[in-house]
């Protein structure tokens, strides 16, 4: 049953929710694109994000948004020791591939097991004051439920952007990417720039975190339908291209809306599926990628 | 151990599995056994390409559902015997694994990991949305009267023995192959195994079709074991820590160290679960899991190795 | 055999925006000592990754003993007889160095008829100096010890075609006469050689013909000497 007002009613919808899974892929494109570590685990620490977020908001009524701001520093250090682990254990000795893959699986996994061991099963939300609230837009009506994520997302990724091509750490961050040894002649320590690099990762994932749970309820388990999301929209994207995700992000949340809309729910996360291992095929360098 | 005395020690491990059938001892150790038993299935095919290749499969869930649920398929459309169950339900894992490996496997060993994780949560909802095998409410199954030993979980204990037999003694053929050689020579350094004449790509797509035919064997007995299917059960969170932790505890270089992970992690599994809580016991398997892999990433076998090489 | 062993002609291969090999041809003959040098990022292990299949190409041909092999995967070339050491050693690291060897003896060579006989691991470790050490793990090598295993691993593979990638680097002079005199000693059993190398006496002493590239184009060819006195040569290696 097809109509122009349910196909743009879709488009939008799409638009709006891939900014806001541009936003939760932006720890994904910095650290695996970027870096090339393969944490896995990111989808777990956006959960811990909402839960976060959810705590505060129950016991002491914070805008969700602020929340996740306010713990970016935790985040952040929980990154930075998260990476010298990693650091230490596999990729000083070279062993990142096998054993560091399954060393992020055990963090998801743990994350994962934790929060249910917490919070139980139970579907988790936050109401904001702007939730319920809705514009008309060209005949198309926007709920601010995903509106504000939307802008949210599209600041961060233009926050990571900048800081990224303006920044020295951004600048150095880049540099580690492309190659060691001109970073190291550069006078900076390789080490360093990459726990900074996945601390702003896993410091991305408080506020996406924060977001997801204002937009839909959330379990512990929510944190394995973002997998294949952040994976495919980073690979689409162009692995660090952080422009590329924020498309790549739009890409996809159009595909899964205009899939829901017209083929029902419950097949959005085979949209991300499909399209990671298109991308794979076709051009493992992604849309717009190196 | 020499291939003769191989044999041996699987006949007389065949023997003793219906030996202990015919004693009937305390029923609730049928059932352990056969979770047991059913993980060594699971631990020696996720090592085949886990260990031997070095390809990290997140996804044993899907495979281990997937084997499950041809299971039900069948049972409910033709009512097939088990043996015609195992067979094809390891037959479309097999395929399952084809399929991802063919995708995925001429690219980064890290891009097949994500989609195998990524692949679980698809398969589900797949599932979820079928509602000839029960969908999200799932599904009853009926055991067949008449069962050898005259109890159905008695007897397919003594089924996933033979079962756990048959995978580990060709995990154990395959390591020691030339097969095997070549996905060692893989597994160290694919670039240059490649250019050692190794046609790398088809030892992986072979031990990725292997590693899935015996995850489906594993899952294929599970609806007769459960009697009610559905499928946060049958793609459960355990199976994919479990069949990562068992390998990597026992050692991932050889057909041992699975087994030993498996009769490890699977008995003090049974028992924390019994005596704290099955969320713990998945807590405490996530940790050991992180701590083995970052302080002893060669498992029990290879602390073995270097205590005797002191 | 009348043509050359191998012939590449009008190689192309670009990374994104930048062509790493632009047209490229060569030939070699068989049975030839054959140089390939050039400043650092001239393309030489490039042209090296496209010829042993590492690297799909993208524009040209490659032909051996007559035959084109352009879309061919690796190791179905090792296994018609082109074999490739690697500039940094890649050695399988759970095995031993004689176990190293049987890799290639069990998937490059075996079943392949001619070549030198049936020369097994042993011998050839032998041959190389690495005998004592045949029951390590890589390691358990030194430096050079590790370079000699490349190349070992290189001759259980029953090359007819050898290519040798800076096999030299960072090694004492002593160790380089070792690697050349190996080279030489193949080279007098009938396999092909290219070298690749930036310590020039080796290159010099060793090749009897000489390709030269820059900037991923060939600036010349000929026997040493002539490579030697070429002014091309010279500003593509100090400079204007």
């Amino acid at each position: 049953m097809f109509s122009w007002d349910l196909l743009a009613n879709a488009v939008v919808a799409g638009l709006l929710i891939g900014g806001f899974y541009a936003a939760v892929s932006l720890g994904v494109g910095l650290i695996f694109g970027l870096l090339d570590i393969a944490n896995i685990a990111q989808p777990a620490f956006v959960i811990l994000g909402s839960y976060a977020a959810y705590v505060l908001n129950s016991s002491y009524g914070l805008d969700p948004i602020l929340t996740g701001l306010l713990l970016t520093p935790v985040f952040y250090l929980l990154g930075a020791a998260v990476y010298r682990v990693y650091y230490t254990s596999f990729e000083r000795r070279g062993e990142e591939s096998l054993r560091g893959l399954v060393f992020f699986f055990g963090i998801l996994f743990i994350i994962e097991v934790s929060l249910s061991i917490i919070f139980g099963v139970d579907y988790r939300l936050i109401q904001t004051w702007y939730g319920s609230r809705s514009i008309e837009f060209a005949g198309v009506g926007v709920a601010f439920r995903y509106l504000v994520p939307f802008v949210v997302g599209v600041a961060m990724t233009l926050a990571l952007h900048l800081f990224l091509g303006r920044t020295f750490y951004g600048r150095a961050i880049m540099a580690v990417s492309q190659d060691r040894l001109a970073l190291r002649l550069m006078g900076a320590n390789p080490v360093q720039i990459k726990t900074i690099a996945f601390g702003v990762g896993i410091a991305a994932a408080s506020l996406a975190g924060a977001l997801l749970i204002s937009i839909a309820p959330v379990i512990p388990s929510t944190d394995r339908d973002y997998i294949g999301r952040m994976f495919a929209i980073t690979v689409l994207g162009g692995m660090g291209s952080i422009g590329g995700t924020l498309v790549a992000g739009i890409v996809l949340g159009i595909a899964e809306s205009l899939m829901a809309t017209f083929f029902g729910p419950s097949w959005s996360l085979a949209v991300s599926f499909g399209i990671l291992l298109l991308a794979l095929a076709v051009r493992p360098a992604g849309l717009f990628g190196r | 151990m020499k291939t003769g005395r191989t044999l041996l020690v699987a006949l007389a491990v065949i023997v003793a599995g219906i030996l202990l059938a015919k004693l009937r001892v305390n029923p609730y150790f049928y059932f352990a056994g056969y979770v047991i038993l059913q993980y060594i299935v699971i631990a020696t095919a996720w090592n085949i390409l886990g260990g031997y290749a070095g390809y990290v499969n997140f996804g044993t869930p899907a495979f281990f559902a997937m084997g499950a649920y041809t299971a039900v398929f069948l049972i409910r459309s033709v009512h097939a015997p088990l043996p015609v169950l195992i067979v094809a339900g390891g037959l479309v894992a097999a395929l399952l694994g084809l399929g991802i490996g063919y995708l995925t496997l001429r690219l980064r060993g890290t891009f097949f990991s994500i989609a195998t994780l990524a692949l679980a949560v698809v398969l589900q909802t797949a599932i979820i949305n079928w509602e000839y095998v029960g969908g999200s409410r799932g599904l009853s199954v009926i055991r067949p009267s008449g069962p050898p030993f005259g109890n159905y979980v008695v007897f397919l204990f003594t089924v996933m023995g033979g079962l756990a037999v048959v995978s580990v003694l060709v995990a154990r053929f395959i390591e020691r192959s030339w097969i095997g050689r070549g996905l060692a020579a893989l597994r160290d350094n694919e670039e240059a195994a490649e250019c050692m004449g190794v046609p790398t790509l088809k030892l992986k797509l072979f031990a990725t079709t292997v590693s899935g035919f015996f995850l489906g064997v594993a899952g294929a007995p599970f609806p007769y074991y459960v009697t009610f299917v559905e499928p946060n059960s049958a793609f459960a969170l355990d199976y994919a820590v479990n069949a990562l932790a068992m390998p990597m505890i026992g050692g991932t270089t050889s057909w041992v160290g699975p087994v030993i992970g498996a009769v490890l992690l699977g008995t003090a599994s049974q028992l924390a679960t019994v005596t704290i809580s099955s969320e713990m016991n998945l807590f405490i398997v996530g940790v050991v899991l992180v701590a083995f892999v970052v302080l002893a990433p060669e498992g029990i076998l290879g602390l073995v190795r270097k205590l005797r090489s002191r | 055999m009348a043509g050359p062993l191998l012939e590449v002609e009008g190689l192309v291969k670009r990374f994104g925006g930048f062509t790493a090999l632009n047209r490229v041809s060569l030939s070699v003959k068989a049975g030839e000592r054959f140089g390939l040098i050039g400043p650092n990022g001239s393309g030489k292990t490039t042209l090296i990754n496209c010829v042993s299949g590492a690297l799909p190409v993208d524009g040209g041909s490659i032909r051996f003993e007559g035959r084109e092999i352009t879309a061919l995967p690796p190791h179905q070339r090792t296994r018609l007889g082109i074999v490739r050491s690697f500039q940094i050693p890649k050695p399988f690291t759970s095995m031993t160095v004689r176990e190293n060897l049987g890799i290639p003896l069990e998937y490059a060579a075996a079943g392949r008829a001619g070549g030198e006989g049936s020369a097994d691991a042993d011998e050839i470790l032998e041959s190389i100096g690495l005998h004592a050490k045949a029951h390590l793990r890589p390691a358990g090598l030194t430096q050079i010890e590790m370079r000699k295993l490349e190349l070992a691993r290189a001759m259980a593979a029953r090359p007819k075609l050898l290519i040798s990638d800076e096999a030299m680097a960072g090694l004492s002079s002593t160790e380089v006469d070792d690697i050349l005199a190996i080279l030489f000693r193949l080279n007098t059993q009938g396999i092909t050689i290219i070298m690749i190398e930036h310590i020039m006496r080796a290159v010099m002493r060793f090749s009897e013909r000489i390709v030269v590239l820059d900037a991923g184009e060939r600036i010349a060819e000929g026997t040493p000497d002539e490579v030697v006195r070429n002014p091309a040569v010279e500003k593509a290696y100090l400079g204007e």
